[in-house]
């Protein structure tokens, strides 16, 4: 069995919703195998974020299973790490001790926190010396700029070494130059670490950079409507991203997307 | 003209200076008598001439509105607490404290009368019941206005509601509670003279009723100045320590 297993799994925010047949997402199906990085495109809207919510176990499927590592997903599922679109950092802690705070949380370095404290900010500073923040650790957020504030963000999400990272549209709000550094660090993190990515973003040229495996998503009802494997090779420079190969599979992703929203349903596989 | 840090600072001592000038000048000018409108020399003279009796007042004013605001720091962040936390006591209970916050207090110490006799009851539950809604009110707003993305971040790593409050919903309400604060402490003394003035055997509020029932009016004025100089002690205070402890809410002031 895959790592992550969606088998047809719909969801409705509530029983009125369900009784009328209105769902978020409809009938989705993915198969994720350990290590690998996937990403899931669409229209704004499309349910992105639901899928977001039902695997990380904060909501529960209103039809359908959804299994993570081999178990059947029954609620908030400790092995992954998130990170959004805002950083959302608490401005009075310093970033260190935000990338702390997963671990004052999470079993099992909650019980042993206070013991192992240090031991923990060294690993902590590591990871932040790793994504360009060394020397920024006893800075407050509000302190750094908003690509380093995503920096923090993103090595809060993986401080406890989930098995998974989900990042929703995490560089959205950057500029295209600091976009494409993160990309990098993002690459670099996740090609030493090994973990699962799943990564919701609306920028085709981010997907296919970064992802094995790009899904498109239609709008409500939220459907994959396609699967796309990205077989350029690793480990990806940005130069890639001018190749024509790359281009190719931008454009014809984009070709989907287009036709998405001229529909406005799913397009035949 | 620039405006320096010097006179940013001297400004409000320039500013009372000036307004003192000019009501001095006023009543002068005009001849008004002591009785209807004081100078502010005539006032002076009071702390001089009363100063034993005014500073007694004082105190006693001073720690009835401390026990009283003490009381309702408690309750305040308590029912703050409770109101931000849960939708439910959120709707139960908020109409009903909007009710109560409305009903003139001035109309309930006569009942406090009864309950609690003449002295130091009215005054310490006067100044609770004028000065806890503004606390309640903040810390409950800090709770509820918390990111859900955030929320998610921590639930998703197996918090449960009481990690995330304690963690995020209460440092983050601490800039609205200290803010409330410097509100409630101006209130509380409000609530407690008021309580004197109605109902009481002693502290300010009990000096200048007497003192303006027998047309001492420089003394009802030096009640007035000495009131006002505790409020505004109490309000610097309260600043310090806000800028002290949540800095990170006051980022703009305090160039990186």
């Amino acid at each position: 069995m895959a790592f992550v297993d969606f088998r047809n799994v719909w969801l409705a925010y509530n029983e009125e919703l369900l009784g009328a047949g209105h769902f978020a997402v409809e009938d989705i199906s993915l198969q994720v195998e350990q290590g690998e990085f996937i990403a899931i495109v669409g229209p704004s809207g499309c349910g992105k974020s639901t899928f977001m919510k039902l695997t990380t176990g904060l909501k529960m499927p209103s039809k359908g299973s959804i299994h993570i590592g081999g178990a059947q997903v029954t609620g908030p599922l400790k092995i992954s790490g998130m990170s959004f679109q805002a950083p959302s950092l608490l401005p009075w802690r310093t970033t260190l001790e935000n990338v702390l705070l997963p671990l004052e949380i999470v079993e099992p370095f909650r019980s042993d926190f206070k013991r192992k404290r240090q031991e923990y900010a060294a690993k902590a500073r590591d990871l932040l010396k790793s994504v360009g923040l060394g020397g920024y650790e006893d800075k407050f957020p509000w302190q750094l700029s908003g690509g380093m504030q995503q920096r923090a963000s993103i090595c809060r999400a993986l401080v406890h070494e989930p098995k998974m990272l989900l990042l929703d549209e995490p560089f959205g709000a950057l500029d295209a130059f600091t976009r494409e550094e993160l990309w990098c660090i993002l690459r670099d993190l996740q090609a030493a670490q090994k973990f699962n990515v799943i990564l919701v973003t609306h920028d085709l040229r981010e997907s296919v950079f970064l992802a094995d495996k790009v899904y498109v998503m239609s709008k409500s009802p939220g459907r994959f409507v396609v699967e796309r494997h990205i077989d350029l090779p690793r480990p990806r420079d940005l130069e890639i991203t001018y190749t024509p190969a790359f281009t190719d599979i931008v454009h014809e992703l984009r070709g989907h997307i287009g036709a998405i929203r001229k529909t406005g349903a799913a397009v035949p596989q | 003209m620039k405006i320096t840090r010097q006179m940013e600072r001297w400004s409000p001592l320039v500013l009372l200076s000036a307004i003192l000038l000019l009501w001095q000048l006023v009543v002068m000018v005009f001849g008004i008598p002591e009785f209807i409108f004081p100078s502010p020399t005539q006032i002076g003279q009071q702390f001089f001439e009363f100063g034993g009796p005014l500073l007694e007042a004082a105190w006693k004013t001073f720690w009835v509105t401390m026990v009283g605001f003490a009381l309702s720091i408690v309750v305040g962040v308590m029912l703050g607490f409770l109101i931000g936390s849960s939708r439910l006591a959120y709707s139960a209970i908020y109409p009903l404290m909007v009710a109560f916050n409305a009903v003139p207090k001035a109309a309930v110490v006569p009942i406090l009368v009864v309950w609690f006799g003449i002295g130091l009851g009215p005054g310490i539950l006067t100044a609770f019941l004028i000065s806890f809604f503004p606390i309640t009110v903040n810390i409950a707003t800090g709770l509820a206005t918390l990111e859900p993305e955030l929320e998610d971040v921590l639930r998703v790593l197996g918090a449960k509601r009481w990690d995330v409050l304690i963690k995020v919903g209460l440092p983050r309400s601490m800039p609205y509670f200290y803010g409330s604060l410097k509100v409630a402490i101006t209130l509380a003394f409000v609530g407690t003279v008021l309580a004197e003035m109605t109902a009481g055997d002693s502290g300010i509020g009990y000096l200048m009723q007497s003192a303006g029932s027998q047309q001492r009016m420089p003394l009802a004025f030096a009640g007035l100045v000495t009131i006002g100089a505790m409020a505004m002690a109490m309000y610097e205070l309260f600043s310090w320590v806000e800028k002290r402890t949540t800095g990170w809410a006051h980022r703009g002031s305090q160039a990186v």
